[in-house]
């Protein structure tokens, strides 16, 4: 395949698609809900009402407001429905020939939908994410075209370099340094594997961009080994994401067919293919060494960094590895190119940030945005704040994050805003917490998460996890002492320092942040001591 | 090969480019606790005793795994290391049940010399009291997951140095434990060779050869009569 023909397959796609297209979601959330008697009652209202010859269903991915789902919405008017059952579909494509349609209307112009950049999910919610055709009509695979035939590999590592990505799964490495690392390394074999195993509690946002666009990691996949000079690539799904793998595999399978992936690629020299591994439940998988122990076969243990990946990756090889979101810039950046790209978000923090909103709080869902927006513009205004209730802190980072209390809601949502407060931009997961929320069990759930997901090789993540949640309990059941507190905090400092990898690291966090920002909640558990009523703090 | 020098404890030391900084402070004569190292096998950092402080790196590195540099600056013995360490050392014995009295490695056992190193006289963390298992289904030798510190010499030496891999980690955090082949008793597992590797690796008294354990004292009370007899009788056999 080359250029003219992409553009062929895109044109005859677009030609094909009917006047108006009534978009179904048919992502998990959605489909969990029931979509998909949704879509099949849509289909045949439109036969019914003989609308076929300018009205079509199209299931598509996440649109975002996972909260009111199913979400049905019509292109191009731009009407939107909310919890739609089988029973709405007649009425949905009646409002379609004029007649009234049913009170289920959402509010395309909330804040929710207008408040955010879309660029990572940019198609989402608009393409058919299992059909490649879909994904071509909307101007797909050109970036990959476009550094293949247009640019140089040294080329495209600058022009990610210059738009100042940085990595999507929580660390915020720079995504141009680590390409480049990996670019100059000598050998010949060098792999690509894009992160998808996504476990973080309250989190979904690779989930949904796998479901939704496939094809554009996929491409975003490519790029990048093109730019390495990597022929080969690995997807990491968690076996918890069927609907993903399974969309995944049919995009593989699809863009094989078109002489996208594979040997030969847009009849170049450049070859690549993309196999899928899945994971098997294990939280861990998701630190970069022991994800790549588990796609060798061995048990997913994290393994003492140096050497980092970029040097001695998965079978010793110098190997790049990136989040689903990260990749899933990528090919954007190359068509827009990074001064575009280095124009949204703040000095050190570039581009935008997907967002699972979840909690307490009106609008549950994904919302994308560009960084440097505050926490309160997304808690209050896009998120419609709590129901009934005030906002009394949110999490961000999942249990590697810290609670951010209400009172400091106007900071910025970037790397390094976060870090400074104690908390961690993380893969993306927000938790909104209300005043009846106990800080003390929030960072008991957390604890316990990781004290059931901690690998058990290393001694202090193994145990002090064990510990510190059995910390917390003595604390929440009111039988802890002045004393107990203060080895709370020296474990978690001891459980932070010494840990192996990133999961025993910050499995204190959530205690710590607590710990600086409720310190009260725990010194009334204390002072209303049950088992010992003189002990005074 | 070129050499590196480099300050441990403020003594400068010299060697070979590549080597650790473990090996470089038993050069320099310093000494860092250990648990999962062990001389001949790989390491892999996991008991986290070893770390220390190296100048101008923001964190704690595990001195068997990583290499030295020119002009590293290493501390072994801060007041914070100790602390941790301790504190480590202290997690291990409120993870297990670990029962010097009545362990048939007692006076000989890592674990014991280390929270001596340590300096540990207690345990500030709740006994954990798992409900652990004792495989003495082999011939030859037992192992009693009581006293696993989950060090994992037992599955290195086997996996490299015998060739066998008859052991490996099974579960994950706190329910981690060796299994033996595929989660069978020791003594159903075709690989092992009985070679006794394991229980030379072992640091504390989890693998040991059976008949060493303090219960399994036989007392041979017949060689009495038959010491009395052969002097006095001339009944050379019994």
């Amino acid at each position: 395949m080359d250029l003219n023909e992409l553009l062929k397959v895109a044109d005859a796609e677009r030609k094909k698609q009917k006047a108006v297209r009534v978009h179904c979601c048919t992502s998990t959330g959605c489909q969990a809900a029931n979509s998909l008697s949704v879509k099949k009652n849509l289909t045949n209202s439109v036969i019914d009402s003989g609308l076929s010859d300018r009205v079509e269903v199209v299931g598509v991915g996440c649109m975002g407001f996972c909260g009111r789902g199913p979400l049905v919405q019509i292109d191009p008017e731009d009407t939107l429905y909310e919890e739609v059952t089988p029973e709405d579909a007649p009425s949905i494509i009646d409002a379609l020939n004029g007649e009234v349609a049913k009170p289920m209307q959402g509010d395309s112009q909330h804040p929710f939908f207008t408040r955010q950049m879309r660029i990572v999910r940019q198609h989402t919610g608009k393409v058919d994410p299992e059909r490649i055709e879909e994904y071509i009509a909307v101007g797909g695979y050109q970036s990959l075209y476009k550094a293949i035939y247009e640019m140089s590999p040294t080329e495209v590592v600058n022009e990610i370099s210059k738009s100042g990505l940085r990595g999507r799964g929580g660390g915020g490495y720079p995504t141009g340094l680590k390409w480049a690392t990996v670019a100059k390394m000598p050998g010949n074999q060098k792999y690509i594997i894009c992160n998808g195993d996504e476990g973080d509690p309250g989190a979904f946002m690779d989930r949904s961009v796998l479901e939704s666009d496939p094809h554009l990691v996929l491409e975003g996949i490519a790029i990048a080994g093109y730019a390495l000079g990597a022929n080969h690539g690995y997807i990491y799904v968690r076996a918890e994401y069927p609907l993903a793998i399974e969309r995944l595999q049919k995009a593989i399978k699809q863009a094989k067919k078109y002489g996208i992936l594979g040997s030969q690629i847009f009849e170049s020299s450049f070859d690549f293919k993309i196999d899928i591994r899945i994971g098997a439940g294990a939280f861990v998988c998701g630190e970069e060494t022991a994800l790549m122990q588990s796609i060798e076969g061995k048990r997913g243990n994290p393994i003492p960094r140096p050497p980092y990946p970029a040097e001695s990756g998965l079978w010793k090889c110098p190997t790049l590895i990136n989040n689903v979101e990260t990749l899933a810039n990528i090919p954007t950046i190359i068509r827009r190119g990074a001064d575009w790209y280095s124009s949204i978000g703040t000095d050190n923090s570039k581009g935008t940030k997907i967002f699972a909103l979840t909690g307490k709080i009106r609008n549950n869902g994904l919302i994308e945005v560009p960084m440097g927006i505050t926490l309160r513009e997304i808690v209050e205004e896009m998120g419609g704040g709590v129901p009934d209730g005030e906002v009394k802190a949110v999490q961000t980072g999942g249990p590697s994050g810290g609670c951010i209390p209400a009172s400091m809601l106007d900071i910025p949502v970037d790397y390094d805003s976060l870090s400074k407060i104690g908390s961690m931009m993380g893969s993306g997961g927000m938790v909104v917490m209300d005043r009846d929320t106990s800080m003390v069990e929030v960072a008991q759930f957390y604890m316990q998460f990781c004290r059931e997901e901690s690998c058990g090789k290393c001694v202090p993540c193994r145990t002090g996890t064990v510990q510190l949640y059995e910390l917390l309990t003595k604390i929440l059941r009111k039988q802890a002492t002045p004393a107990d507190l203060e080895k709370l905090e020296a474990l978690c400092q001891m459980v932070k320092e010494t840990s192996l990898c990133g999961l025993g690291m910050s499995a204190p966090n959530p205690i710590l942040s607590t710990l600086r920002y409720f310190p009260e909640e725990y010194q009334e558990l204390i002072k209303n001591n049950s088992l010992h009523p003189k002990v005074a703090l | 090969m070129s050499v590196k020098t480099l300050t441990i404890d403020n003594t400068p030391v010299a060697i070979a480019e590549g080597a650790t900084i473990l090996e470089a402070a038993q050069e320099a004569g310093v000494s860092i606790p250990t648990l999962c190292h062990l001389d001949g096998v790989s390491d892999v950092g996991a008991c986290r005793l070893c770390l220390v402080e190296v100048e101008n790196i923001n964190k704690l590195l595990p001195a068997c795994v990583t290499q030295v540099t020119e002009e590293m600056v290493v501390h072994t013995n801060s007041p914070k290391l100790q602390e941790y360490r301790r504190m480590a050392v202290e997690l291990i014995f409120a993870e297990g049940n670990h029962v010097c009295a009545i362990c048939v490695a007692n006076g000989n056992c890592e674990l014991q010399d280390a929270a001596i190193q340590v300096g540990m006289s207690h345990t500030r963390f709740p006994y954990r009291f798992p409900d652990r298992h004792v495989d003495v289904s082999h011939s030859q030798f037992g192992i009693d997951h009581n006293r696993c510190i989950l060090c994992t010499r037992c599955v290195r030496v086997c996996d490299e140095i015998e060739g066998a891999h008859v052991w490996d980690v099974a579960q994950r955090g706190e329910n981690c434990y060796i299994a033996s082949g595929l989660s069978q008793p020791w003594g159903e597992v075709d690989a092992c060779t009985s070679c006794g590797k394991c229980v030379d690796a072992c640091p504390t008294g989890a693998i040991f050869r059976k008949g060493t354990t303090s219960a399994e004292k036989e007392r041979d009370r017949g060689k009495l009569e038959f010491v009395v007899n052969a002097r006095e009788k001339r009944e050379w056999t019994r």
